[in-house]
């Protein structure tokens, strides 16, 4: 087994409770319960063993992190170990009390999501009454006491026509960076796709859209910009390949190379309350299984772009073939290619299925 | 645009220099990413501290590395000017 570079950024799952309900959440199906969710003194060692190995940065997340009391603390002694400290948040629960709590940890950088600009798009996506007030509200206070924001918009068929005024809300909230993510298909939006899948036209636009702004605002907005998947025909380089830029723990404290892949069939997930997080990285048979090219099946074994997308994502080879190890099919040398060009204009019939505990 | 040498840059909000001890590199991070600053990059912004003027840190990269003033100072301003238009310092 070869070394393998230490992670740059650690994504902090730390609980699957939400108070939205958003239909492309990137949680998983089984979602961990707060009795599951593992204490205080279990994170901070576990940022202590992430600093230790090599982590930059550290991106709590959920759920939504702030409904953990604990938030501050964390963020306190992740700030004391160097670590650059981001939220991604929903913003639902930040009033002035909670965010300065949270300012005075040292908290570096917020991501604020929205649903839409819309607010009965919105609400209907986030399936909480009220919830875009509360954002927009979030958004100037953030801004009021100076904490770098990002906003993030998760597109799709229902919100894409609006991305023009996605930018414009973002540029007037004074966001120094604003995130324009085409939904991804795992989990919840997997069961959702055809209900989220945009047209080719609609992303067309919606890229254009982007491009214009970018001309518009120069550096006054940094947009990032997340195609999807549907309409390509090269797979995105997921994760920056397998096991090597990015560690994901849940709120149990399974540790995961992306947060989709607990779908990994025949393999143990390792676990922060078994083993630490530097033996895991380095030595555990989930990390190890697709790490660099050794695993690679053909087409992908002898492409010259195999150490550009590493194969593409597993999760979605699996979720698409039934074979984690399979060419990642949205790549037009797949053998299968023709999967993710039927759902791409696959029909739009039904009703969302909504992120709840409640399922399967 | 080029920075007048009185000018006293710092790191915005959100931004840092920063050493990996496990990478032995020097680091600006930045909001959900960080850049390998090079040696170069990195013996000049070890001395933008928010109170060192531009000409001072001019000065003093020019004695430590025994070169001459207006080819480090070419050098300074256009890392420096280059990061001030990414938002990463100011002036």
């Amino acid at each position: 087994m070869s070394f393998a570079p230490p992670p740059m950024s650690l994504l902090a799952e730390l609980t699957h409770r939400c108070p939205l309900a958003c239909p492309y959440c990137s949680n998983p199906l089984a979602l961990d319960r707060r009795a599951s969710e593992m204490e205080t003194k279990d994170w901070l060692r576990v940022l202590d063993e992430a600093a230790a190995l090599g982590v930059l940065q550290v991106h709590f997340s959920g759920g939504e992190p702030m409904a953990r009391h604990d938030l501050p603390e964390l963020v306190r002694h992740a700030n004391a170990l160097n670590l650059y400290t981001n939220l991604i948040t929903s913003g639902v629960l930040i009033n002035e009390k909670t965010l300065e709590a949270l300012d005075t940890a040292g908290l570096d950088h917020i991501q604020l999501s929205f649903q839409d600009v819309d607010k009965a798009g919105a609400e209907r996506i986030g399936g909480l009454r009220g919830a875009q007030q509360k954002k927009l509200n979030a958004a100037r206070l953030i801004k009021a006491r100076g904490i770098p924001l990002t906003l993030n918009f998760v597109v799709h068929r229902e919100n894409v026509a609006r991305v023009p005024e996605m930018l414009d809300l973002s540029h007037e909230l004074g966001a120094g960076r604003v995130e324009i993510a085409h939904t991804q298909y795992y989990g919840w939006g997997l069961k959702n796709r055809d209900l989220l899948m945009p047209s080719a036209a609609q992303l067309e636009a919606s890229t254009e859209a982007v491009v214009k702004a970018r001309a518009r605002f120069g550096n006054s907005l940094a947009i990032d910009y997340v195609t999807p998947d549907y309409h390509a025909d090269q797979p995105k380089p997921c994760m920056g390949g397998w096991g090597q830029r990015f560690v994901n723990i849940t709120p149990s404290g399974k540790v995961l190379p992306c947060h989709a892949a607990e779908t990994i069939p025949n393999v143990t997930f390792p676990s922060v309350t078994e083993n630490s997080l530097g033996s895991i990285w380095q030595d555990s048979p989930l990390f190890n299984l697709f790490r660099g090219t050794d695993w690679m099946p053909e087409p992908c074994r002898n492409c010259s772009l195999k150490e550009v997308d590493w194969g593409g994502c597993r999760c979605q080879a699996l979720a698409l073939t039934g074979d984690a190890s399979a060419t990642d099919p949205v790549c037009a040398r797949s053998d299968r290619h023709a999967l993710v060009m039927e759902a791409a204009t696959a029909g739009h019939d039904g009703e969302f299925l909504y992120r709840r505990f409640s399922y399967p | 645009m080029s920075v007048s040498e009185d000018s006293i840059l710092k790191f915005t909000r959100g931004h840092r220099l920063q050493h990996d001890r496990v990478r032995d590199v020097w680091l600006i991070q930045a909001p959900e990413k960080a850049f390998i600053a090079d040696p170069v990059a990195a013996a000049i912004l070890q001395l933008v501290d928010g109170a060192r003027s531009l000409g001072t840190i001019i000065e003093t990269l020019a004695e430590t590395y025994q070169a001459p003033r207006d080819v480090i100072a070419t050098d300074v301003q256009t890392l420096l000017t280059s990061l001030i238009d990414q938002r990463v310092l100011s002036a």
